[in-house]
């Protein structure tokens, strides 16, 4: 008996007491190179969609970011400049030097090819900081090739703002190849003259009400899927399959429908001399007067986002609801809970991660929703990301948009993360 | 029509009166239900799927209404009560049991819904959890239980506050045969020990037999015949109820004469049996003889005791350990099954061999045809 018992040690472990196969190989080695073939094959599986999104996602996104704090403009365009500013103590102008610097920077740069003129981007680049730097730039470096000595003089003819030392500050300020100044805009805030972070003047700050309406209006549209979207997903999946699934093609329906056909529909129905407006004046509910204007503001936003994302919301929710058979609902009541304690204490908490996933959903889309406002939002029910598009489109300060942007995909993460914290994304069931 | 089963004095607890119910205003899936079910009786509902006797435990636990007629508990009219008023325990055949809360949670629920004190919640779920022996699991998730454990907290659920009804829709269907058996006997003490009133439902006859104090057999709506086991399986009142309980020969033919209590049958093929009348009525009746397999004999030549003696044909035999199956051909039915017992002074049996098969009055019960 103990002799078998031996053999058997034998077989199974080596000298060392590990494990080992009928042939003599550990037994984790062999595993490892059983599982090697299986792993190839799911690398291989998930590769092309992982080299898509690595080119299409993580790289823009990543060069997004980049766009926000980098700064070339001002170290390309003017080298000697900043050198000779080093010694500049900051209190009123630069000496002689600098401002030969300055022509010498100015004149290398007319030399170059048209297109590889650093003066154009550095002239806008300072415009973001101080208006009018631009034309100062533009002005000066036609003239410079006519500058003699001394340049201090030929510089404020040329133009007053090169008299300015809130010039010079913001020069020296982004002289530098990162710079923080896009989020300090994006943020509201501006420098003052001793180079601290200050709140803009009350109306010239944008970005954070934009921010803040931007989340507000999320919060009501999420809110108001989760209103409207739990009874129907409730009566669906309570419903027959034939039933269930005539209903769906309804709730998807707006997905099938061109956003303009619908926008136009919105604007017959909600405009001041709309359908609804009409017909409550007709019945006599409202007088001519006291129209409602639902659109080009933000009711027109929540309205149309509502119905836009409202299959995000029961999507999720009925294929949750599906699975929950009726007899929870009724072993509730059977063990005395009114309708409304066996809802409240056993149905309701089995949806949540249907509520959870669609809440999600629908408030990280309509977070970043561009469309839709811009068609019906008017002024007040503008976003952030229309305001990040018109940075993109219009004024062509990337900077700014990028800043704005990577502060609207840190609050998102932060808000899951939050989530994450408080229901557990393991919670979520997305369908 | 009702009758009430020995030791079982008080009536009427439950009782269904004149109880009609339709889906489709076309057909009545629960045919004019009349049921009186005792205080304190483990009653089976037992039939085929469709025989509507799930239906008839809704209707009592108030999620399906009654179409026509009247439920009475105690006395009291309960077919129009909602179902959390009935104060009606049950369990349910994916056990129910609450996902999102712990096993003392369950517990705990009907008696937080009835604003039960803290103290006594406590003190009523631990007792509920020592009763199924659970008491080490009130704070695991139902989740993370087996079926059976499930099973139990499901029974202790329906139990911890105190109904005097308790409803149970095919229960052990989801568990396997070992468990299954089990989980039979457990039910069985806990009525034992509670005294409560138990509506059970299965579609397993072992099940039925194994825990009822009586068994309604439901067929189309119907019941087709309420007793205690041994009475159902003994005396089969119609050929329904003898084919469903029971392994069961069937020998089709028409009544000849009838003479008190027997009657002589004339079967399809000629042959003549003398049976005990149960379900016939006059003389030119087709019948179904009904015998059950145990209650055939292979006679020995020359034997005269038995009432019908017939020649068969042994057509195949399985080995079933403490008996052996016989497939014989007689009175030109080749299904006739006789379980011939495993012991010594059994005739040895072989395919195709000619034996003289045998059996009293008394085990052929003449039935509806």
């Amino acid at each position: 008996m103990a002799q078998a018992d031996a053999g058997t040690e034998d077989l199974t472990r080596d000298a060392s007491g590990q494990m080992v196969t009928a042939d003599g190989v550990p037994l984790k080695q062999s595993l490892k190179r059983a599982e090697r073939r299986r792993k190839l094959v799911a690398f291989g599986l998930v590769t092309p969609l992982l080299l898509f999104l690595l080119v299409v996602f993580i790289f823009p996104i990543g060069q997004m970011m980049w766009r926000s704090v980098d700064n070339p403009q001002v170290v390309n365009a003017l080298p000697l400049t900043l050198e000779a500013l080093e010694d500049w103590d900051g209190q009123g102008l630069p000496d002689e030097e600098v401002y030969a610097a300055l022509a010498s920077d100015f004149r290398t740069d007319m030399e170059r090819a048209r297109r590889d003129q650093f003066s154009g981007p550095l002239g806008v680049r300072l415009n973001y900081e101080l208006s009018g730097a631009r034309g100062a730039v533009a002005r000066t470096v036609r003239n410079v090739p006519d500058f003699e000595a001394p340049y201090k003089e030929a510089f404020l003819d040329s133009h007053r703002l090169w008299g300015d030392v809130a010039l010079w500050k913001v020069i020296e300020r982004e002289g530098r190849p990162l710079t923080t100044a896009y989020y300090v805009a994006a943020m509201d805030r501006e420098f003052d003259a001793d180079g601290n972070i200050v709140m803009r003047d009350e109306n010239r700050q944008i970005y954070i009400n934009l921010y803040m309406r931007t989340l507000a209006l999320s919060v009501a549209i999420t809110v108001l899927t989760i209103l409207l979207g739990f009874p129907i997903a409730y009566y669906m999946s309570i419903l027959p399959m034939r039933y269930s699934n005539l209903l769906m093609i309804f709730v998807l329906l707006p997905f099938w429908t061109s956003l303009l056909v619908r926008t136009t529909a919105w604007i017959v129905l909600l405009q001041q001399q709309g359908v609804i407006n009409e017909s409550l004046v007709a019945l006599g509910i409202i007088g001519d007067d006291g129209r409602f204007s639902l659109m080009y503001n933000m009711w027109g936003t929540i309205i149309a986002m509502t119905h836009i994302l409202l299959p995000f919301m029961v999507l999720p929710l009925y294929s949750v609801m599906r699975t929950i058979p009726p007899s929870y609902v009724r072993a509730a009541k059977s063990l005395g809970a009114t309708p409304f304690t066996a809802f409240r204490k056993v149905y309701l908490p089995q949806t949540l991660p249907g509520i959870g996933a669609g809440a999600v959903l629908v408030f990280i889309i309509s977070i970043g929703y561009y469309i839709t406002p811009a068609l019906v939002g008017g002024q007040s029910g503008r976003m952030i990301s229309n305001e990040i598009a018109r940075h993109m489109q219009q004024s062509l300060n990337w900077g700014l948009a990028a800043a704005l942007g990577t502060i609207l995909l840190i609050g998102v993460l932060v808000l899951y993360w939050v989530y994450n914290r408080l229901v557990g994304a393991q919670n979520l069931k997305l369908g | 029509m009702l009758k009430t089963a020995d030791g079982v004095t008080e009536a009427g607890h439950v009782c269904f009166d004149n109880v009609q119910k339709s889906y489709d205003g076309e057909t009545l899936v629960v045919k004019n239900l009349n049921l009186d079910i005792a205080r304190g009786e483990f009653l089976t509902m037992l039939g085929p799927s469709g025989s509507g006797k799930t239906t008839c435990l809704m209707m009592l636990a108030g999620f399906e209404s009654a179409t026509f007629g009247e439920i009475r508990l105690d006395g009291q009219r309960i077919d129009n009560v909602a179902p959390h008023k009935r104060g009606i325990g049950m369990v349910f055949q994916n056990y129910a049991l609450f996902p999102h809360m712990t096993v003392a949670e369950n517990l705990a629920f009907p008696l937080r819904v009835r604003k039960m004190g803290q103290a006594d919640v406590e003190k009523r779920v631990q007792r509920a959890l020592d009763m199924v022996e659970l008491s080490e699991f009130g704070s695991r998730m139902p989740a993370q239980l087996s079926g059976g454990q499930q099973q139990r907290v499901a029974v202790a659920r329906a139990l911890v506050f105190e109904p005097q009804l308790v409803l149970m829709d095919e229960p052990l269907g989801a568990l396997d045969k070992n468990l299954r058996e089990q989980m039979q006997y457990e039910i069985k003490h806990i009525h034992e020990q509670l005294g409560v009133t138990v509506v059970y439902v299965t579609h397993d006859q072992t099940e039925a037999l194994t825990m009822s104090n009586r068994i309604a057999v439901f067929n189309d709506g119907k019941v087709q015949q309420l007793a205690s086991p041994p009475d159902l399986y003994e005396r089969p009142e119609n050929a329904f109820v003898a084919a469903f309980i029971g392994e069961n020969n069937k020998l089709m033919g028409k009544v000849e004469a009838i003479d008190g209590d027997t009657c002589k049958v004339v079967l399809d093929n000629g042959d003549k049996v003398t049976a005990l009348k149960v379900n016939v009525d006059a003389v030119g009746d087709r019948t179904t003889l009904s015998l059950r397999p145990e209650r055939v004999v292979i006679a020995p030549e020359g034997s005269a005791d038995l009432d019908n003696v017939f020649e068969a044909e042994v057509r195949e035999l399985i080995y079933l350990g403490d008996h052996i199956r016989t497939r014989v051909k007689v009175c030109g039915n080749d299904e006739f099954i006789v379980k011939v017992p495993n012991s010594s002074h059994s005739p040895d049996l072989a395919r195709g061999a000619k034996v003289r098969i045998g059996w009293i009055t008394q085990d052929c019960r003449a039935l509806d045809a």
